[in-house]
């Protein structure tokens, strides 16, 4: 039936569709008027209350067409037909339930009048169950009474037992040494027998007990005093005294002195431990272990002595603190918190409570802790400076962290005392000391480092074995190439080793030590400690080392080799344009650097190592140009001047002049850049000498030459000196290749000036002196600035040499030319 | 006393006074002997033509430079040197040449008693007419080599002299008015090597008994009564010392300088460590001379054309300052040197003289005016400078 009425198409959606709508047609709408206000009042609105047939029938009428009316119409007498299927459907279903409900309300009714018979039967039985207790209760009255006096009776007889027997009990228990049971026997029963002393039974019990609890006591601190017993025996001894009204004062002492004795053993053992470690260092400082592995450092050739290697002590600084903390840090805690719980936070109970016992005890308490930590920071202390190898350096931090960590539990235990703060003490001395430590490793690295290239330089050079000893400015040519690369590899492991230690230093700051977060090491440990006293101090000291260099190889210049000077300032130079800030920049960065003082500004750093730099190069200009020096006033001096043969050669040291300043050239430019020159003259930068030379040479030199009157040359050469400027000779040099051989050229004509001016010539001592000259000049001019410098000075010296001269006669210009291309 | 017109003077402008020679020249000496004029004699070198002394009278009234002219046909002159007690007497060392062998010799001459008398001619007449130096004696030294420099007893009577010839050191006794002179006694360095003097001086303490030598880069003291050294400054300077001075206040101080640009000063009784070392030149310094009465003004020249004076207040004699007699001072006056006494001067470079166009081979304070020095340069060129006024006023008062 009911498939019938629903539509075929119908889906759950649309049934509730239908069924909202019918029920909203019988009013059942628990919206009520708000639907239906909200509703339309439109009469033609068939769902609507106000649906009018007519009003809506006419409306169809007018509005559609006869199609649409059909189709209208057919419509409507479906959904009239589906409504009423609809209806028929809810008057059965309703109809089945409400027939159900009756059923069930009949029968209730027969149920519930079953169920009244019961309670009725139960309610009388309940009556007659009262009834009987209480009279049960009235009988059983009398006896009651009785049993309870009896059981008081048993009660009092038992307690007047145990005090009777309470002399024998103790005795036993002092036999079996159960002290504790003791005690608490005694205690229980002295009030009763304080009570009841004036009866002449109790008070033999009361004396007997004394007696006993005397010997007890007695024993107690006898094994007090022994000492043998564990810290947990005794702390029980001390409690158990201290029931038994010892008094506390005493107690203290005599806990703290055993205890002393204990850590006196634990100090001694550690002392021990210290004594037998210096033996045990020389000993293994000889052997000296190599451990490249947990070594920062790995030096470029194995220098003898390493200070980055530990002295392999008997034991690390690790095991010896973490000793000291097992021992004796650990059973202070132990002592201290025991000792507390015996005689400071014991629950306050009568008379003890007014001795203020806490106070006291905690003061004896505060003076033994600290004269103990005295001597355990003194032993610490000791051990930390024998810590002198700086190879390891977690190794120091994490004792020091455990150390300090360590006194934290002190502290915890027993606030305001002064003993973590010492502790906190030690670390920061320890952590200055350790960067002094490295400081002077840092400074002895670089001095091993420095060895390392010295020997590197020299090496070549003995290998190439004809180079001279005198001939230090001929670094030979095996040398040179390695020149830069000795630069780069220095300052990288200078650089290196800078970082390492930085590092290991960085780890007293690490965020997992517990000291980390203390002032001094977020403040000044960074500021003053690292960067200053560390970093700084460093680079000061490359700056000084530098300048030694140059006031210690003053005189004779031999000690230091020329290629040393060259490499330090281009290392102090490279210093002053970048190390410097990006060394400070990382120091800054890694320990974040909060300049609470005031830290020296990279710009005095920078301004002192270009000084260094300034100063070494101007040594190195001095140095080789005194050994070019020496080798034209040796040729000059030892030569006869006047009975000298016609000039057919150069003279070797020309040659060897020209050899060593080509050398020096290459040398410096592996450093140094090329540097400014004046403009060429024109025939100069063309490399053609013989057009230079005999075009200008002959114009130059040849008033000199002539034996006119000396008014002439003397106006000549002042005319000429009017207009150059005064050179100076060893003056200042930049940082370029061409400055640096200007100034060692300079020297070396200048010492020839001076030397030609002391000797007397022949015609072909002048001539020599007029070929030598213009073979340097072909060859030296490249090397300068100012060529002009060059030509200037060759003139000075032909000038004099024509003046020193008993018979001037020049060689002509073009013999000149032939013999100098010729060798 | 100073007279009101000099003061006027010092209140001007601190004039340098030069003056050309025609020559080149290297020997510089002032007339020691003569304590009122100004005077310096200067020497030319010359291989062409015949070689002269020149007579340097400086007139400090009115600033003027009066030339005379002595003819020294000797040769050309690498050292001159006045005799202490006779002004008209002098020694020169001149390179001689014969059969192309340079030798240089020395002589003792005698000034013509003319030139002075002779007015002071201008220097073109003087070229016409020059009186010729009277030869006394040759120091006869054929058998010695080269005399680097001759040497008179300081403050001496004349009669002895030292020269210094390669590796001999000898000492001569001038007779019958100088006019001969034997060796009274000689020393000789031994030693691996051509070693050879380059330069002496004859200490003025100490009675005239001590002698300090140079040669290459060592400083050598020798006794002169047993003519053996006393002691020696091996390396003194990094290379060759050039010259030496005493200090003449001070009897174990001496002043080097050399060629490696520096000036050091010495306590011969600690040799080890100079007492003080400056390094103001740019190239080597060839003369060192102490002032005569002031010993903490030195002077210096080099071959960078320069001289300096420098005021060594720390090492001299006076190192507070000048010493006042205390029964002199008034109240007043103890509390201006109350206040002087907390500035006290300090070592520095006076001043820096840069006339010279070419390299200063002497310089010499005149032997009359403690305050006046001469300096001389290869080119000829003589200049002379007064000690600047401020600082003079500061030491004298």
């Amino acid at each position: 039936m009911s498939s019938a009425t629903t539509p075929p198409d119908s889906d759950p959606s649309q049934r509730r569709r239908v069924h909202s709508m019918l029920k909203h047609y019988y009013g059942l709408n628990e919206e009520g008027k708000v639907t239906e206000q909200a509703e339309s009042l439109d009469p033609c609105d068939i769902n609507g209350p106000h649906f009018d047939p007519e009003v809506y029938l006419n409306k169809l009428r007018m509005e559609c067409s006869l199609g649409e009316l059909m189709d209208h119409e057919s419509c409507m007498v479906k959904q009239i037909r589906s409504l009423d299927s609809d209806m028929q459907t809810l008057v059965y279903e309703n109809y089945n339930k409400f027939i159900s409900a009756t059923d069930t309300i009949r029968k209730m009714k027969n149920d519930f009048k079953k169920m009244e018979d019961e309670m009725d039967c139960l309610s009388a039985n309940m009556a007659a169950i009262t009834e009987f207790s209480a009279h049960i209760s009235g009988t059983l009255q009398d006896q009651h009474a009785q049993i309870t006096k009896l059981s008081g009776v048993h009660t009092l007889l038992r307690k007047l037992q145990f005090l009777f027997e309470l002399p024998a009990r103790l005795n036993k228990c002092l036999e079996l040494q159960a002290y504790a049971q003791a005690v608490s026997a005694h205690r229980r029963a002295r009030c009763v027998l304080q009570q009841y002393s004036h009866m002449p039974s109790f008070r033999g019990i009361q004396d007997d007990c004394h007696v006993i609890m005397e010997q007890l006591a007695q024993q107690l601190r006898q094994k007090f005093r022994d000492g043998g017993s564990s810290a947990k025996d005794l702390s029980e001894c001390v409690e158990l005294l201290l029931q038994l009204d010892e008094p506390a004062e005493e107690l203290c002492d005599k806990f703290l002195s055993h205890a002393q004795s204990r850590f006196e053993a634990d100090l001694q053992g550690l002392e021990a431990e210290l004594k037998d470690s210096p033996v045990t260092d020389t000993g293994g400082g000889l052997v000296q272990k190599t451990n490249p592995g947990s070594n920062p450092v790995s030096p470029s050739s194995s220098s003898t002595t390493n200070p980055f290697l530990s002295p392999t002590a008997g034991t690390d600084i690790l095991e010896f603190i973490d000793r000291g903390c097992n021992e004796f840090v650990s059973s202070l805690c132990l002592v201290i918190a025991s000792y507390q719980e015996l005689f400071i936070n014991r629950p306050q109970e009568g008379e003890l409570a007014s001795k203020n016992i806490p106070e006291m005890a905690n003061g004896k308490l505060h003076v033994f802790v600290d004269t103990l930590a005295a001597r355990y920071f003194s032993l610490v202390e000791r051990r930390i400076q024998e810590e002198k190898g700086v190879s390891d350096n977690s190794l120091l931090v994490r004792a020091l962290d455990r150390f300090h960590r360590r006194l934290q539990a002190i502290s915890k235990l027993l606030p305001g005392s002064a003993v973590p703060s010492q502790g906190t003490e030690i670390v920061v001395r320890a952590a200055r000391e350790r960067i002094k430590q490295y400081l002077s490793a840092l400074q002895t690295f670089y001095h091993d480092s420095l060895t390392d290239v010295r020997q590197a330089l020299a090496a070549p050079r003995q290998s190439a074995g004809g180079a001279s000893v005198s001939g230090g400015g001929a670094t030979s040519k095996d040398a040179t190439p390695s020149l830069p690369e000795l630069l780069t590899s220095l300052s990288n492991f200078i650089l290196n080793q800078l970082k390492s230690v930085l590092a290991s230093v960085h780890l007293f700051t690490a965020k997992d030590i517990t000291f980390s977060n203390k002032p001094y090491f977020k403040g000044e440990f960074c500021s003053q400690g690292v960067r200053e006293g560390l970093v700084v101090s460093f680079i000061k000291f490359i700056c000084q080392s530098s300048r030694q260099y140059c006031e210690s190889a003053g005189d004779r210049g031999g000690s230091t080799p020329p290629a040393l000077l060259l490499l330090l300032s281009r290392l102090c130079l490279d210093y002053e344009t970048s190390t410097i800030s990006y060394i400070l920049t990382l120091t800054d960065e890694q320990f974040l650097v909060q300049h609470h003082t005031p830290v020296t500004p990279v710009t005095a750093l920078c301004a002192e190592a270009r000084e260094a730099a300034q100063k070494l190069l101007n040594h190195y200009v001095k140095v080789q140009g005194l050994i070019i020096s020496q080798m034209l006033r040796k040729s000059v001096e030892t030569r006869d001047w006047v009975n000298t043969i016609e000039p057919r050669n150069v003279r070797a040291v020309m040659k060897r002049v020209v050899e060593d300043t080509t050398s020096i050239d290459v040398q410096v430019g592996l450093l140094y850049e090329e540097g400014v020159r004046k403009a060429h003259s024109s025939d100069s930068s063309k490399r053609t000498f013989s057009v230079y030379s005999s075009s200008r040479q002959q114009i130059r030199y040849a008033p000199s030459y002539t034996p006119s009157a000396p008014m002439d040359t003397n106006l000549l050469s002042n005319i000429h000196k009017l207009f150059s400027e005064r050179i100076d000779i060893f003056s200042p040099v930049e940082f370029n290749k061409v400055s640096v051989l200007t100034g060692i050229i300079k020297i070396s004509l200048k010492t020839f000036l001076e030397c030609v001016r002391l000797r007397t010539f022949g015609r072909y001592g002048l001539q020599q002196i007029q070929v030598d000259c213009h073979y340097l000049q072909m060859y030296l001019w490249r090397f300068v600035s100012d060529e002009n410098l060059v030509h200037f000075l060759l003139d000075e010296i032909v000038g004099s040499a024509a003046h020193r001269c008993l018979d001037p006669s020049p060689m002509e210009q073009s013999v000149i030319e032939v013999i100098c291309e010729r060798g | 006393m100073i007279s009101s017109s000099r003061q006027r003077f010092w209140a001007s402008v601190e004039l340098s006074i030069i003056s050309n020679f025609r020559y080149q020249a290297r020997a510089l000496t002032a007339q020691t002997a003569e304590t009122d004029a100004i005077r310096f004699l200067v020497g030319t070198q010359s291989l062409k033509f015949d070689n002269q002394i020149h007579i340097i009278d400086f007139d400090d009234e009115n600033n003027v430079i009066n030339k005379s002219v002595l003819l020294h046909d000797a040769g050309e002159i690498w050292h001159i040197s006045g005799s202490p007690a006779d002004k008209a007497v002098l020694t020169t060392c001149y390179s001689k040449t014969s059969e192309s062998r340079v030798l240089t010799c020395a002589a003792v001459w005698r000034m013509p008693p003319e030139w002075e008398s002779g007015s002071h001619e201008s220097p073109d007449d003087s070229s016409n007419n020059p009186q010729t130096l009277e030869l006394l004696c040759h120091l006869d030294n054929t058998a010695h080599g080269s005399v680097a420099c001759v040497l008179w007893e300081p403050m001496g009577d004349g009669k002895r002299v030292i020269s210094l010839a390669e590796n001999h050191m000898l000492l001569w006794d001038l007779q019958e008015s100088s006019t001969k002179a034997t060796i009274s006694s000689s020393a000789t360095l031994e030693g691996k090597g051509q070693l050879k003097f380059t330069a002496g001086k004859w200490s003025p303490h100490h009675n005239n008994t001590q002698l300090a030598t140079a040669n290459d880069t060592a400083i050598r003291g020798w006794d002169l009564r047993s003519m053996s050294q006393i002691y020696c400054i091996e390396n003194a300077h990094g290379q060759l010392v050039r010259d030496l001075d005493f200090n003449p206040n001070k009897q174990y101080y001496l002043a080097s300088c050399g060629d490696d640009c520096k000036v050091k000063f010495w306590d011969v009784r600690h040799i080890n460590e100079p007492v003080k070392c400056l390094e103001e030149h740019s190239h080597w310094v060839w003369s060192v001379r102490y002032n005569h009465s002031h010993d903490q003004l030195l002077l210096t020249g080099s071959s960078d054309s320069r001289v300096i004076l420098s005021n060594m207040v720390s090492i001299s004699s006076e190192p507070f300052g000048h010493l006042v007699d205390d029964d002199e001072l008034s109240d007043n006056e103890e509390s201006q040197q109350e206040d002087k006494g907390k500035e006290p001067l300090q070592d520095s470079i006076i001043a820096t003289y840069e006339e010279h166009e070419d390299s200063v081979y002497a310089v010499e304070w005149s032997a009359a005016d403690p305050w006046l020095f001469a300096s001389l340069s290869y080119d000829g060129r003589l200049v002379i400078n007064r000690v600047p006024r401020a600082l003079k006023y500061r030491i004298l008062l």
